[in-house]
C-alpha cells in the first residue's frame, strides 16, 4: 500500500503545474488584451480618473512579469477583484452561487451514468438488437442536441403545453422559503431540515435543467461503455473464464465489466469538461443561479473581474475533478503505480 | 472418452461464409495425447473451440456429432456445458499474459473456477488455490496467490492458466498452440509440466500445434490438419519416416532438424542443386566492445555488455539468443538504426559507429549494409505498393530514374520469385511469403555485401519458411554477401550459418563453427537450448 | 511522392482508389445510414452555397404586420417578432455557421498535426512541453475556455473561430502525437530509414499518411461539435451580434417567446442546428466503420 499512497500523492502533485498554467492562462487572457485592461476592468461607464485609479490598483503600469506575481499573490490571499454589477467581492459572489451549479451538474451526472452504464452494457451484450440500435440512435442524437434547444424543447413541453413542471425560473419556486444554509445544496439542506414539502419543490425545479445536462452527458459515456465493453467481451481472458465454466454473469460482471469500467472512468474526465461548459447554456435557459449564468449576465455588461474569477473557479474545478478520477482510476487499476 | 464425427463449422464474416472445418472425425482415448498439427487457417483451432463450444460471435456448428464420455456435447444446453467446461474438459490458450484477467489477483481467479464447481468453499478457497499453484510447481505459491498477471512472466503466467485449467482436476485437457510466444527453454519447461501432470492424474490431452517437431515429441497419436480437413494420421514415428499423404510429406520435410539439410526442406521435385557459397578469409565487420545501456526507470538497463565478433566476407554468422538477450539490439546497432553507447563498429575498415544513426542515410556504406525484418506485415507501409517498397532505395541511394528503375525493380522480382503482376499489389492483398519476398527483394536491392536477418521466418508457415530460407542461400551464393542471421531457432541456424554465437543476457557466452557449437557445446546454456529444441523421432534413431 | 511516376504505379494508383472506392461502396451499401448522412451534407452544403440566392424572403426585411405569425405556406418556419421570415434566416446563416466550424476545424487540424508529428517522432523535451500545454489547454473547461477567449480577444466572428480553433488542437495534437508514435519504430518507418530517407521524409510520407484516416473521422466529429460550440457562444451573446442571421443567435431571442407558446420562432434554427451536427456525427460514425469495421461504436 505505500506504493499506492505514493503514486496518489504523486497524482497531486502532478496537478501543481497544471494549476500554475491555468493561472498563468488566465493572467494572459485578461492582460494581455489588445485594447486598454484598465479601461476594461473599470467598465464601460468609467471616466478618466476611475480608470487611472483601476490603473494603480492593478499594476497595469508596472512590467507584466510584475504584474503577473501582483495578481498570483492576490489570488493566493483569494482576492479576485469587486464585480461592477453585483458591487460585492467576485469571492463571495462565486461561493454563494457554486452551490447551485455543483447540485445541477451532479444530479445530472448521476442521472446520466445511472442510465447511460447499463444502456452501453445491454447494448454490448446484445450486439446487433434492437436495443443495440436504439443505443446508436440515442448516443448519435444526444451529442448532437445543442443542450440550450433541449432545454427550451423541454420548458415547451413539460411546462406550456403539459403544465407538469414549474415555471423555468431557478432553484425555488417563489412560494417556498430556502432552507437554512448548511452546504447550499438545496435538496441535502431540506433533507437536513426535515421540510419535505420544500424538498418536493426544490426537486422539482431541478429535474428539467438536470434531465437536460444529463441528455447531453449520457451519449459519451453510453457510447464508451458499450465500445469498452466490446472490447473487453473480445479479449481472451474472457475465452479462458469462459472456457473454465464460469457462470455468464460473472463473466460479464465479473471479469469483462471490471475491466470495460477504466475506459469509461477515463471518460469521464471529458464529460466533466463537457457538463461544465454545458451547464453554463443550461443555467441561462433556466435562470438557475449558478457561476454560470453569473458569468453569462457578467458577460454582457464587460465585467471583467467576474468573468476572470469564473473562467478561473471552473478550471481549478475540473482540475478537482480530473484528479479525482485519476486517484479512482489507480484504485481500480493495480496495473498503475505498482509497475 | 471422446468421439467426432464428421465435424464441420462455418464462420459468417463480410465476405460470405467460410467453412473453417469441413467434416472432420477423431478420437481420443483415456490417458492418451493427440496432436493436431497444422499450418495457419488450418481450422486446428476452431475444432477445439468448437468442441468447448466456444466459438467467436458467427461461427457455428453445421454438422456432426461430438460425444465426451456419453455427453452429447452438440446437443447439451448451455447451462451443462457449463458444467463441462472447466469440471470435464479445460483448456489452456496461447499469449498466457493476455489469457488471465489482468485486473484480478491470479489466487482470486483459481478460486472463481473452484467455487463454480463446488470443488470448494469459501472457507477453503484460499488453500485450494494455493494447493493448485503449487500443483503447477510454482515457488512461494502463498506469495504469488496475490500477484497481478503483469507482474509474472510469461512463463509463469501460462503455469497460473494451467493451474486454472487443472483445478477441477479435468479429465481432457486442451492445450492450443501453448507455447507460441515463449522462449526456447521456457516452452520446454511448460511442456514437460504439462505432460507429467497429465500422466500423473491419467488424463487425455489434445495438443494443437503448427510444430510437427512439438507435437511428435509429446503426442501419441498425431492428426494433421489442412484447410479443415484431416489428411492423415498416425503415430508420431509413422508420420515422420513413413508419410502418406503428400502435404504431410511436404510438412515433415519442411521441419527443420538435425540431419536434413536446407534443400532437403523442399519437396523432393523442387531441391534444385546446393550452391556454392566461398567464404573469403577477409574481415567484413569488425565489433569491437560494443555496449549498449539504456536509462530505464529503475536504473540503467544493459542491454549488450561489450560484445566483440567478426564478419568474413561472404560468411554468414547466426546470432542465437532468447528474448532479452540482446540479439535484436545488436543487429539494430549494426545496422545504424540504434547508437552504441561505446564500442567500435569497423566495417571494411572504417569505423561506422562514429556516423550517429541520424546522419548514416548519406553515408557512402548505407547501401552496403542492409536489413530484412522480423515482421513482414509490419515491414512494408500499407499505403505503398510492391513496386514503391522494392523501388525505395533505388531512388533514393541509387538515384535511379525512368526505365532504369522500372527494369531493376522487375529484375529483383524475378530474383526473388515474385510474380511480375504482384507488384501493384497493396501489402494487404498479399500472402505472408509474397510479402517476405518483397522485404528481402528491397534489401538485396542495392546489392549490399552485409545483409542482416532479424529472424526473417519467425511469422511464416514452415513449408513458406522452408522456401524463404532457399531463396536466401541463393542470393547468399549469388550476391557474395556475408550474412547474420539473428534466431532463436537452432535447427534453422544449423542450417543457415557457418558461425555461431550465442548470447544471453547481453555477453556473448558460446561461439565457434555451428555444427562444433551444436555437437559439443562448450557452455551449459547452449546445451540447455539445443537440449529444449524439439527433435523429431527420426532423428533420434539416426543416433547422434 | 516519388518524382518518377511510372505506368506501374500509376496502375497501382488505380487500384487503390478502385479497391479503397469498391470498400466505400460497399459500407454504403452495407449502412444506409451513412449513405444518408452523405446525402444530408451535400443538402448543407448546398444550403451553404447557393441558399442565400434562392430564400423567398430578405432575411433582414422587418414587418412589422406580420409580426409572430405561424408557420404557414407563405411563411414556412412563421415570423419572428420583427415579422422577419424565420425559414429564409434559416437558411442564409447556414453558410456563416458552416464557416465558422470549417475554419476553425482547418485550423486546428493543422496546427494540431504539426505539433502531435514533433511531439510524437521525435519524443524528448518537445514532447514534455507540448504535454504540458495541451494539458493546461484540457485543464479549462472547454467551453468555458472558449467563452474566456472570446470574452479576451473581442466580440467577432474570427474570434469564435480562434476559440474554437483552441480548444479543438489538443485533440488533433494527442490523436496524431498517438498515431505517429506507434508507428515510429514501425518495421516500414526503419525500413524506409535504410532505404536512405531522411527523418523527415519518413514522417511525411510513411508514417503522418497512415494516421489520416483515424484523423478524418475526428473531422468528422469535430465539424458537428465546432458548430454546436458556436452557437453556444452566439447563444450567450458572443460572437455573432443579431441582427446576424445565425442559428445560436435565433434559437436566443426565439426562447423569449417560447413560455407564451410561440414555439416556431425557437425550434426550428434549434432542429436547422441539430440536424447539421447529428449529419457530421452520423459521417464521422460512418466514416469510422470504413476506417475500421471493428471500432464501431
Amino acid at each position: 500500500m505505500g506504493s499506492r499512497t505514493k503514486m496518489i500523492l504523486g497524482r497531486v502533485a502532478q496537478a501543481i503545474p497544471v494549476i500554475i498554467g491555468v493561472v498563468v492562462i488566465s493572467f494572459l487572457l485578461t492582460r494581455a488584451l489588445p485594447g486598454d485592461p484598465a479601461a476594461y476592468f473599470a467598465g464601460p461607464a468609467a471616466d478618466e480618473e476611475s480608470i487611472a485609479q483601476i490603473r494603480e490598483s492593478l499594476g497595469l503600469n508596472k512590467p507584466l512579469i510584475q504584474q503577473f506575481f501582483y495578481y498570483a499573490g492576490d489570488l493566493v490571499q483569494g482576492d479576485l477583484g469587486t464585480s461592477l454589477t453585483t458591487g460585492q467581492t467576485v469571492m463571495s459572489d462565486l461561493a454563494a452561487r457554486l452551490p447551485a451549479s455543483l447540485e445541477l451538474t451532479l444530479v445530472a451526472l448521476i442521472l446520466s451514468c445511472a442510465t447511460a452504464i447499463p444502456l452501453g452494457v445491454l447494448a454490448a451484450t446484445r450486439q446487433g438488437s434492437w436495443i443495440d440500435h436504439l443505443c446508436r440512435i440515442l448516443v448519435t442524437a444526444g451529442v448532437s442536441m445543442p443542450t440550450f434547444f433541449t432545454g427550451i424543447v423541454l420548458i415547451y413541453l413539460f411546462y406550456y403545453l403539459a403544465g407538469l413542471a414549474p415555471s423555468p425560473l431557478g432553484r425555488l419556486d417563489f412560494i417556498y422559503l430556502s432552507p437554512p444554509h448548511v452546504t447550499g445544496f438545496y435538496l441535502i439542506d431540506a433533507a437536513i431540515a426535515g421540510d419535505g414539502e420544500t424538498w418536493f419543490g426544490a426537486l422539482k425545479q431541478l429535474i428539467l435543467p438536470a434531465t437536460t445536462l444529463a441528455l447531453f452527458t449520457l451519449a459519451p459515456i453510453a457510447r464508451m461503455t458499450r465500445a469498452a465493453m466490446l472490447t473487453a467481451l473480445s479479449s481472451n481472458f474472457i475465452r479462458t473464464a469462459r472456457a473454465a465454466g464460469l457462470s455468464r454473469g460473472k463473466v460479464l460482471y465479473g471479469y469483462a465489466f471490471r475491466n470495460a469500467l477504466l475506459p469509461v472512468v477515463t471518460t469521464l474526465g471529458m464529460v466533466f469538461s463537457f457538463t461544465l461548459g454545458a451547464n453554463v447554456l443550461v443555467e441561462k435557459v433556466f435562470a438557475w443561479p449558478g457561476i454560470g449564468s453569473y458569468a453569462v449576465e457578467a458577460l454582457v455588461v464587460s465585467d471583467y473581474a467576474a468573468v476572470q474569477g469564473f473562467v478561473l473557479a471552473m478550471a481549478l474545478l475540473f482540475v478537482a475533478l480530473n484528479l479525482i478520477i485519476d486517484i479512482s482510476y489507480a484504485l481500480i487499476d493495480p496495473r498503475i503505480g505498482l509497475q | 472418452m471422446l468421439f467426432v464425427n464428421d465435424l464441420s463449422v462455418a464462420f459468417k464474416t463480410r465476405k460470405g461464409e467460410v467453412n473453417a472445418v469441413r467434416g472432420i472425425s477423431l478420437r481420443v482415448d483415456k490417458g492418451e495425447t493427440l496432436g493436431i498439427v497444422g499450418e495457419s487457417g488450418s481450422g486446428k483451432s476452431v475444432t477445439s473451440y468448437a468442441l468447448m463450444r466456444i466459438l467467436d460471435a458467427g461461427g457455428e456448428i453445421r454438422t456432426g456429432e461430438m460425444t465426451y464420455s456419453g455427453i452429447d456435447l452438440r446437443a447439451a444446453a448451455e447451462s451443462e456445458m457449463r458444467d463441462v467446461r472447466g469440471r470435464e474438459i479445460s483448456m489452456i490458450f496461447q499469449n498466457p499474459r493476455a489469457a488471465l484477467n489482468p485486473i484480478r489477483k491470479v489466487g482470486h481467479q483459481i478460486e472463481d473456477v473452484l467455487v463454480r464447481h463446488a470443488q470448494a468453499t469459501r472457507q477453503d478457497a484460499r488453500e485450494k488455490a494455493i494447493a493448485a499453484l503449487e500443483a503447477v510447481k510454482i515457488h512461494d505459491a502463498a506469495g504469488r496467490y496475490d500477484a497481478y498477471p503483469f507482474e509474472l512472466s510469461g512463463g509463469m503466467c501460462q503455469r497460473i492458466v494451467i493451474a486454472i485449467a487443472l483445478a477441477c482436476e479435468p479429465q481432457l485437457l486442451i492445450a492450443d498452440e501453448p507455447t507460441t510466444g515463449l522462449d526456447i527453454t521456457t516452452q520446454k519447461a511448460v511442456l514437460d509440466l504439462v505432460g507429467d501432470l497429465v500422466k500423473e492424474r491419467g488424463m487425455s490431452m489434445i495438443l494443437i500445434t503448427h510444430d510437427l517437431g512439438l507435437a511428435s515429441q509429446y503426442c501419441d497419436r498425431i492428426v494433421v490438419m489442412k484447410d479443415g480437413l484431416i489428411v492423415e494420421e498416425g503415430s508420431a514415428e509413422r508420420l515422420f519416416t513413413a508419410p502418406e499423404h503428400s502435404y504431410t510429406k511436404k510438412l515433415v520435410d519442411a521441419t527443420p532438424r538435425i540431419g536434413t539439410s536446407i534443400r532437403k526442406l523442399l519437396p523432393p521435385e523442387n531441391r534444385a542443386e546446393e550452391p556454392e557459397l566461398e567464404v573469403h578469409d577477409e574481415t567484413l565487420l569488425d565489433v569491437c566492445n560494443l555496449v549498449k545501456t539504456y536509462a530505464g526507470k529503475s536504473g540503467p538497463v544493459h542491454a549488450v555488455k561489450g560484445i566483440s565478433f567478426d564478419i568474413k566476407r561472404g560468411q554468414s554468422l547466426g546470432l542465437v539468443g532468447e528474448s532479452g538477450s540482446g540479439k535484436s539490439t545488436t543487429s539494430e546497432m549494426i545496422v545504424r538504426l540504434q547508437d552504441p553507447t561505446s564500442g567500435n563498429i569497423v566495417f571494411e575498415g572504417e569505423d561506422i559507429a562514429a556516423t550517429s544513426s541520424a546522419g548514416f542515410m548519406r553515408h557512402p556504406n548505407r547501401r552496403d549494409i542492409q536489413m530484412v525484418f522480423q515482421d513482414a506485415t509490419d515491414s512494408l507501409n500499407p499505403r505503398d505498393t510492391a513496386y514503391s517498397a522494392i523501388a525505395e532505395p533505388l531512388v533514393r541511394i541509387g538515384k535511379m530514374r525512368g526505365s532504369d528503375l522500372t527494369a531493376r525493380v522487375s529484375e529483383l522480382a524475378r530474383l526473388v520469385g515474385l510474380p511480375q503482376s504482384l507488384l501493384s499489389r497493396f501489402p494487404h492483398q498479399l500472402s505472408g511469403g509474397q510479402k517476405a519476398r518483397v522485404g528481402i527483394a528491397r534489401a538485396v536491392a542495392l546489392e549490399p555485401k552485409l545483409l542482416i536477418l532479424d529472424e526473417p521466418t519467425a511469422a511464416l508457415d514452415v513449408s513458406i519458411q522452408a522456401i524463404v530460407l532457399n531463396l536466401l542461400v541463393d542470393l547468399r551464393a549469388q550476391m557474395g554477401m556475408s550474412y547474420l542471421f539473428v534466431s532463436h531457432d537452432l535447427n534453422v541456424v544449423r542450417l543457415l550459418c557457418d558461425e555461431v554465437l550465442v548470447m544471453k543476457q547481453g555477453e556473448i557466452v558460446d561461439r565457434g563453427p555451428t555444427t562444433k557449437v551444436m555437437n559439443s557445446p562448450s557452455h551449459p546454456y547452449t546445451r540447455a537450448l539445443i537440449e529444449a529444441a524439439p527433435q523429431p523421432p527420426e532423428i533420434e534413431r539416426l543416433g547422434l | 511522392m516519388m518524382a518518377e511516376v511510372t505506368v506501374n504505379q500509376q496502375r497501382a494508383n488505380a487500384r487503390q482508389s478502385d479497391t479503397t472506392f469498391g470498400h466505400f461502396i460497399y459500407v454504403l451499401r452495407d449502412n444506409p445510414v451513412t449513405m444518408l448522412a452523405f446525402a444530408m451534407l451535400a443538402f448543407f452544403f448546398g444550403c451553404a452555397f447557393f441558399g442565400p440566392a434562392l430564400v423567398p424572403y430578405d432575411p433582414l426585411a422587418t414587418n412589422a404586420a406580420h409580426a409572430l405569425e405561424p408557420p404557414s405556406w407563405a411563411h414556412w418556419f412563421g415570423t419572428d417578432n420583427l415579422g422577419r421570415d424565420v425559414f429564409s434566416r434559416v437558411i442564409v446563416a447556414t453558410r456563416l455557421d458552416l464557416t465558422i466550424s470549417v475554419a476553425a476545424v482547418a485550423l486546428s487540424f493543422v496546427i494540431g498535426s504539426i505539433l502531435g508529428s514533433i511531439a510524437g517522432y521525435w519524443g524528448g523535451w518537445l514532447d514534455a512541453v507540448l504535454n504540458r500545454f495541451l494539458d493546461t489547454i484540457m485543464a479549462f473547461p472547454l467551453f468555458v475556455l472558449a467563452m474566456g477567449v472570446v470574452a479576451a480577444l473581442g466580440n467577432t466572428v474570427e474570434n469564435i473561430i480562434y476559440a474554437t480553433a483552441i480548444i479543438n488542437i489538443p485533440f488533433y495534437a494527442r490523436l496524431v502525437r498517438a498515431e505517429v508514435n506507434i508507428r515510429r519504430n514501425a518495421g516500414f518507418a526503419q525500413a524506409a530509414k535504410l532505404a536512405g530517407a531522411s527523418d523527415l521524409r519518413v514522417l511525411a510520407q510513411h508514417i503522418f499518411p497512415n494516421a489520416l484516416p483515424p484523423m478524418m473521422v475526428q473531422v468528422s466529429l469535430n465539424l458537428g461539435w465546432a458548430i454546436l460550440n458556436a452557437a453556444g457562444l452566439s447563444f450567450i451573446g458572443l460572437g455573432v451580434r443579431p441582427p446576424t442571421p445565425e442559428w445560436g443567435i435565433m434559437v436566443a431571442e426565439g426562447a423569449n417567446f417560447i413560455v407564451s407558446g410561440e414555439w416556431w420562432l425557437a425550434v426550428f434554427p434549434g432542429l436547422w442546428l441539430m440536424l447539421a451536427v447529428f449529419t457530421f456525427n452520423l459521417l464521422g460514425d460512418g466514416l469510422r466503420d470504413i476506417v475500421d469495421p471493428r471500432k464501431r461504436t
